[in-house]
């Protein structure tokens, strides 16, 4: 299964965990075969909120919640259940300053598609 | 088939499903991976074991059998409802068709599952009062009703809050095991929260009905029993005798018409010796292990309080040794505010007086009224009337209404009558 686990931090926390730490731990979790993607992110005051509505985009300035802890970053990790998340999820150094939020992820709701040549292909093989 | 038997299997029957349908239903869910399929195929087994036991007799294991027959027919179930739903497509599900060659008849087997149980109601993603609820309804197996009564809460608010909880089991993937050996201690103590606040629910005598409440603290005995048989760690030991020795003095707490009777007034011959007696041992066990924890800390002062023949024969220099050490485990202002009144009785309430103005000073417990009942009580030990009279108005208005409120307005009554 997969985890998303975000990364939240309050501004005068927003350099604590080094960049070196950080790289290190998604080193660790890419050996140990648990990383699958991760970033940094810019801080707060370059989020933009894009809403659609009537089918017509809004942007709005800022991130959507008002809170003071802000998204910092992600990691989106592989991991055999939510035990095994929130103890991946703890090694991440801003865990210490900030909170990390894991979310499950999950596959998107549709049917197989007919033109998805692979599964064709598969479905032809003798 | 005659009456009679039908009627001699129907009570085989019953009573089976009293002692052993939740464990039934925790293996269950580790067979079907699922909380309510689960529940529906426990049901459909007893259904199944009221017709074909009276035609076939008593299988050799009842319990055995139970969980066979739910497992089939749950996945017979699964099979009929299959072309409407791939679930070819779900690899845990494909397995669970094509697995049919489990062990069910290891009773070490079927106890794991109860801890597995435990230890998932109690899991800390959960919400702490999604934990309670869960804990009661699946572990002890309590309607959603009689859990919803004796918490005061709205039925639908309470099922909502389960609901919820499952969901997120089962979309969050929260596993059933217990934790490994180095999470387990961490694990654990919201194991033995969630215990202890249904105890406390029901032992608390302000709010509720009492018949209500006093099931509730019995269904925490019967989950400390069960935890400490299946896991028999220090803590699980100072847990259980924490709530035996509390337990045991249930019936002198109050009058008749509800009026609270502090310890030092309580009848002690009325006080159930049998449970002290296996509280007290509970403590000396905990006691002889290598880590002690605050429950056994606890409960080896709730011990020197029940096997004392009165107040004023208590060893209060042990008692304040205990506090010490309790306070080296989990700091804490309310336990520095208990040790002050040991130390009141040990030294006189001059020095607990000291104590409690400096916790008073550090703001923490300005909110707390059992702070501002202890201080004037030792006020008018001393003879402060007019502050024992302010400490008192405090404590009355930091209280709801009931037997605490009054029994405190009781207090500064006398005290306009002394002073």
């Amino acid at each position: 299964m997969k985890y998303l686990c975000l990364v939240y931090l309050s501004p005068e926390h927003w350099n604590s965990a080094p960049d070196e730490a950080c790289f290190a731990c998604s080193q660790e979790m890419t050996a140990s075969g648990h990383f699958i993607t991760g970033t940094p992110l810019h801080p707060v005051h370059t989020a933009t909120t894009v809403r659609v509505r009537n089918g017509r985009p809004t942007v709005t300035d800022g991130p959507f919640a008002e809170t003071k802890e802000a998204l910092a970053g992600f990691y989106l990790i592989e991991a055999r259940d939510l035990n095994e998340a929130i103890q991946l999820a703890s090694k991440i150094p801003p865990a210490k300053y900030g909170s990390i939020e894991i979310r499950p992820t999950r596959e998107l709701n549709v049917a197989p598609q007919k033109s998805d040549p692979q599964k064709l292909a598969a479905a032809a093989a003798p | 088939m005659p009456a009679a038997e039908i009627a001699r299997v129907q009570k085989e029957v019953d009573a089976i499903y009293r002692k052993d349908s939740r464990r039934i239903f925790a293996t269950l869910i580790r067979l079907l991976g699922d909380f309510d399929r689960a529940e529906e195929a426990v049901s459909d087994a007893f259904r199944a074991a009221m017709e074909k036991w009276p035609i076939e007799g008593l299988p050799q294991n009842p319990v055995a059998w139970l969980v066979s027959a739910g497992r089939f027919k749950s996945i017979d179930k699964q099979r009929r409802d299959k072309r409407f739903d791939h679930l070819e497509d779900r690899p845990d599900v494909a397995e669970a068709l094509s697995d049919d060659a489990t062990p069910l008849d290891e009773q070490e087997l079927l106890e794991d599952d109860r801890l597995r149980l435990v230890f998932t109601c109690c899991h800390p993603a959960l919400a702490p009062d999604a934990q309670v609820a869960l804990t009661l309804r699946e572990v002890c197996g309590l309607t959603t009703e009689e859990i919803a009564s004796a918490f005061l809460t709205p039925a639908p608010t309470l099922a909502q809050r389960i609901v919820r909880a499952k969901n997120k089991i089962r979309d969050a993937n929260i596993p059933y095991e217990v934790p490994a050996r180095d999470q387990l201690a961490e694990r654990l103590d919201s194991v033995l929260r969630v215990v202890y606040l249904v105890f406390n629910e029901g032992y608390s005598a302000s709010s509720g009905d009492s018949a209500t409440r006093a099931d509730l603290s019995g269904e925490a005995i019967r989950l400390g029993r069960l935890i400490l048989q299946l896991l028999p760690e220090s803590e699980v030991r100072g847990l259980l005798a924490l709530m035996l020795l509390h337990e045991s003095r249930r019936e002198t707490r109050a009058t008749e018409d509800g009026e609270l009777i502090l310890l030092d007034e309580q009848d002690r011959s009325r006080w159930n010796r049998a449970l002290i007696d296996e509280g007290a041992a509970l403590v000396r066990a905990a006691f002889s292990s290598q880590e002690i924890g605050a429950y056994a800390v606890q409960a080896a002062i709730a011990a020197v309080h029940a096997e004392a023949p009165s107040a004023a024969d208590t060893d209060w220099n042990e008692i304040v040794g205990l506090y010490d050490l309790l306070l080296r485990i989990t700091p804490s202002p309310i336990i520095e505010l208990n040790r002050s009144v040991a130390v009141t009785m040990r030294d006189g309430p001059e020095a607990g007086l000291a104590i409690i103005d400096g916790l008073l000073a550090d703001g923490e417990l300005d909110k707390y009224q059992l702070a501002h009942a202890a201080r004037a009580d030792f006020c008018r030990r001393l003879g402060q009337y007019a502050e024992a009279r302010k400490s008192y108005e405090r404590a009355i208005k930091l209280t709801a209404q009931g037997p605490a409120k009054r029994f405190l307005e009781k207090r500064l009554a006398a005290l306009t009558g002394a002073g």
